[in-house]
């Protein structure tokens, strides 16, 4: 057995992560730069870093992930890594031709001080970046938060330093979207335009890393935010961020450079939280809730009512990201679950607050976040109190072996399987799919190990 | 077909072979340029992928979170018995850490964790920012080793601090360290350590089971399925073989000057250079022939096995080109040779890590016209498989989906091999492998071979 080295015994540990539950942040900002159109992430820091965010998002989605590194070396790392970057923004316009540079920083930048708003505005000055092209940014050490801090500062850094407001309001709505997938955002514009919403949703991984075979490989596939969307959003007449730690960030910016007012909605996984989100859009954009959402919704109802015996009273263990746990979390008590062990590696207070409130609907459960929140602790807690499904990243595939539980992929990063990319989890048929796994994974367990007088063929 | 240019600064890596002899200067062993879309990685990357299989160590890396979470799990390095290699651990460091030091955080985790899972040695990696804020991680290490009683081996593998070359030498300075404190006095004269195997799906239990059966004793694989003991006896084998990759020459080197240990180095992929191997290591052992007659017999048996097999692959595989992109050179010439073995050729050959001898002997294999790159990026790639009609990319992770967007088979000869490729009944997995991709239908599909609607 893999992880036959965890015991069940809790103790306090000093600092030390076992099994993480969480990355760092430069892969968060690496990934929402691919969700602009015709943008080159740019790793400012030594190679290695950058090779391992490429591989991990390259594993994830099984497409390919372009993105530049700074590659320092030691004479950057002792003199400042400013040439590096102006080399590189020279290099990658001359080269690579993206219309945007989207540079995060790593821990050793960070740590040895680089100022990235100091140097992308150099580059500026010295005419390094032709017309029309941008460099945008994004400080993301480390050492602070997790993958989906790094997210939420590039997400904001696009609002900031793209949005401009003219003066003349715009009839939209700008939708930031949390961490999700490409076929998640591909789903809020389905379901935007269903209800005729006009929305600017950013980032936009659709189309970017689900783009088609086409045997080409091209370094700037289709899809992604346009560069005059963005500066649009500025004149949006509202705002409205899914999810308070990866999306709010961005919705707070443009709202302080361009008084966009804002509303922040979870993001909208499962039944209750895509009933808000459904309402605060309509209220957003001034428009009504079509018959065919009803309709959407109505089916998703109706398939939870139909198996609501299968699922009560089991008991859940799950992990994740913040913005995917909160609104997943509640959906997982609607359907009559019991959410008993939580662990998120990324910290914030906002989130412990939030999954504190949800909890009360579950009393006795375990959540922590943050420090030494990680898989191992959660794996600890699950010999205490055994559960009859985990729901996590493929990491928890070990978990799931070692204790012989039923497990349902969520989140990131899948290097397992695919569906992920492709099949929507927000929205009322992101649900049902939720629905689905979740029942299919139960409904197998029972048939394979039912007694065969309890075999059924109707279920 | 439209063209794609060569990033500026590059050309020097990328050299074309053709008629006349005209000078080879292919440059090679440099950093990468700053702005490239560059597919290497870093020192700790490594010493990382080096030690990763020794399975009763600790392998506790010192830095943010990262470094560890992008570690965790992801060769598939098998072990026969402990596994306390796939666990990752980290010291995980935050703001505070980064700036009054992590050396206590470093000391508590270390005491806590010898104490949890009472591993057989500990290897603490230092990444970038430990290079960075100066922790000294050689003092904590030696007042754990002393306070605990294991060895306890600081990896000095901070990222900016080379290639992944480098990386494969901290690895070696750390095991250097183990080797030569176990006991010797039971080890055979006809024996050898397994160097630079590093276990893939199984591949150090093919090789070693050959060269038992040719009654030589294995006293180590490093670090494959590696065990903390079985490192500290090495320095009681007769003979260091040196797989491939070249990530253990150096401490091959240093077994030499050290304990008069002479190596060779060979590679097991493909019927040739398998074969070799083992004649290799028999020639070794002059004063008892049977050794050889058993190598002799082991290849004739198995060639014997494998021939026919392979020649149902032949038929379908003959005037197919491939391209070659991996980690290092040495393993390049395997490939060739074994794609030959069945008919195909090879149009691009290049690598992360080559030294100059590597590429000249490359240029000396390769067929007319082929293109030979060092630390090559996705845009020359996709340019070379286009332009030379590309049948096959051999490459690693970041290759896969590139091969696939355009059309190409592929097959994954890096660390993410989930079926052993090394001797000879890898052989026979590895052109299954290329056949079932080459031939698969899905090709019929894909617009470049006139798919498209
Ligand atoms: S921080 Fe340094 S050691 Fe860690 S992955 Fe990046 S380059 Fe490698
Ligand atoms: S934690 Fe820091 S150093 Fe490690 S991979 Fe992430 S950015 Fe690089």
């Amino acid at each position: 057995m893999l992880l036959r080295h965890t015991t069940s015994e809790v103790k306090e540990r000093e600092g030390l992560t076992i099994n993480p539950a969480k990355t760092c942040q430069p892969i968060g900002a690496m990934y929402a730069a691919l969700g602009i159109h015709g943008c080159l992430p740019h790793s400012h820091g030594s190679q290695g870093c950058c090779a391992y965010h490429r591989s991990t998002l390259t594993r994830h989605y099984k497409e390919p992930v372009m993105a530049a590194t700074s590659s320092f070396t030691e004479g950057a790392s002792v003199f400042g890594g400013q040439a590096n970057l102006l080399a590189a923004i020279d290099t990658i316009f001359s080269v690579y031709d993206p219309d945007i540079i989207a540079v995060h920083s790593t821990c050793l930048s960070e740590t040895i001080g680089d100022d990235l708003q100091q140097i992308t505005r150099k580059a500026l000055d010295d005419g390094k970046i032709p017309e029309g092209k941008y460099v945008i940014y994004a400080s993301t050490p480390s050492f602070i938060g997790s993958h989906v801090t790094g997210y939420a500062n590039m997400v904001a850094g696009m609002a900031s330093q793209f949005a401009v407001s003219t003066g003349e309001k715009k009839d939209q709505v700008n939708l930031v979207a949390g961490w999700m997938e490409p076929s998640d955002m591909r789903e809020l514009k389905r379901i935007s335009k269903e209800m005729g919403a006009k929305i600017v949703l950013f980032p936009d991984t659709s189309d970017v890393l689900d783009a088609p075979q086409t045997g080409k490989h091209v370094f700037y596939p289709k899809g992604g935010v346009t560069v005059p969307e963005l500066k649009s959003t500025g004149d949006s007449k509202f705002t409205l961020a899914l999810g308070c730690i990866s999306a709010e960030p961005a919705a707070i910016a443009l709202d302080k450079k361009c008084s966009v007012p804002f509303e922040t909605v979870d993001m909208p996984i499962g039944l209750s939280a895509t009933d808000r989100f459904i309402m605060a859009l309509s209220k957003a954009a001034g428009v009504k809730v079509p018959d065919s959402i009803t309709a959407e919704r109505g089916r998703l109802v109706d398939v939870m009512t139909d198996m609501e015996q299968y699922f009560h009273g089991k008991k859940v263990a799950l992990f994740g990201d913040p913005d995917q746990l909160i609104p997943l979390t509640e959906f997982l008590l609607d359907l009559g679950m019991k959410p008993r062990h939580i662990v998120s590696g990324t910290p914030g207070g906002r989130f412990d607050k939030r999954m504190k409130e949800i909890l009360e609907r579950a009393p006795g459960a375990n959540f922590k976040n943050g420090l030494n929140a990680d898989m191992f602790l959660l794996h600890q807690w699950i010999k205490n109190e055994p559960v009859d499904l985990l729901i996590g990243n493929t990491y928890g595939k070990y978990i799931a072996r070692d204790e012989d539980i039923p497990f349902v992929r969520f989140g990131f990063p899948i290097l397992d399987r695919i569906g992920h990319s492709y099949f929507p989890s927000v929205g009322y048929s992101g649900g049902l799919r939720i629905v689905e796994k979740i029942l299919g994974v139960l409904m197998d367990r029972q048939d394979m190990t039912a007694n065969e007088e309890k075999f059924e063929l109707v279920m | 077909m439209e063209q794609i240019g060569i990033l500026e600064g590059r050309e020097k890596q990328i050299f074309e072979k053709k008629d006349g002899g005209q000078a080879f200067d292919i440059s090679c062993e440099t950093t990468s340029l700053s702005g490239s879309v560059s597919q290497r990685a870093c020192v700790f990357c490594g010493s990382r992928v080096v030690l990763y299989p020794v399975a009763d160590a600790l392998h506790l890396v010192h830095g943010p979170i990262g470094c560890a979470a992008y570690t965790w799990d992801i060769r598939g390095a098998v072990s026969s018995g402990p596994e306390l290699h796939r666990l990752s651990f980290s010291t995980d460091l935050r703001e505070m850490d980064v700036i009054y030091g992590g050396e206590k955080k470093l000391y508590a985790s270390l005491i806590e964790l010898i104490e949890k899972f009472s591993p057989k040695a500990a290897f603490i990696y230092s990444t970038c920012i430990i290079g960075l804020i100066g922790d000294d991680i050689d003092a904590v290490c030696r007042k754990v080793a002393k306070e605990t009683g294991i060895p306890v081996l600081p990896v000095h593998s901070e990222g900016f601090k080379g290639t992944k070359k480098d990386g494969y030498k901290a690895a070696c300075t750390a095991l250097m360290k183990l080797v030569g404190t176990g006991p010797i006095e039971d080890i055979s004269p006809y024996s050898i350590n397994i160097l630079g195997e590093f276990n893939l799906a199984g591949e150090a239990w093919i090789i070693r089971k050959y060269y038992e059966e040719m009654g030589i004793e294995v006293v180590s694989t490093m670090t494959g399925d590696g065990r903390v003991g079985a490192v500290r006896r090495a320095h009681g084998a007769t003979l260091n073989v040196v797989q491939c990759s070249g990530s253990m020459t150096s401490l091959a080197k240093d077994m030499e000057a050290k304990y008069g240990i002479p190596y060779i180095r060979v590679s097991y992929f493909g019927i040739e250079d398998m074969s070799a191997a083992l004649y290799d290591v028999a020639k070794h052992f002059p004063d008892r022939p049977e050794i050889m007659e058993k190598a002799k017999e082991i290849v004739s048996r198995e060639v014997r096995n494998l021939y026919p097999k392979l020649q149902k692959f032949k038929a379908a595989l003959s005037g197919k080109k491939a391209a070659i992109y991996v980690g290092g050179a040495f393993k390049t010439f395997s490939l060739i040779k074994a794609l030959r073995s069945v008919g195909m050729s090879v149009v691009l050959a290049g690598s992360q890590t080559g030294n100059k001898e590597d590429y000249l002997a490359l240029k000396e294999m390769c067929d007319e016209g082929t293109v030979i790159v060092d630390d090559s990026n996705p845009v020359e790639l996709s340019k070379f498989i286009l332009e030379k009609e590309a049948d096959l990319l051999i490459g690693g992770v970041k290759e896969r989906p590139i091969a696939f967007k355009l059309g190409v088979g592929f097959c994954d000869h890096n660390h993410e091999r989930k079926i052993p490729l090394a001797g000879f009944e890898g052989m026979y997995n590895f052109i299954l492998e290329v056949y079932q991709s080459v031939m698969s239908p899905v090709w019929q599909f894909a617009p470049r071979k006139g798919g498209s609607l």
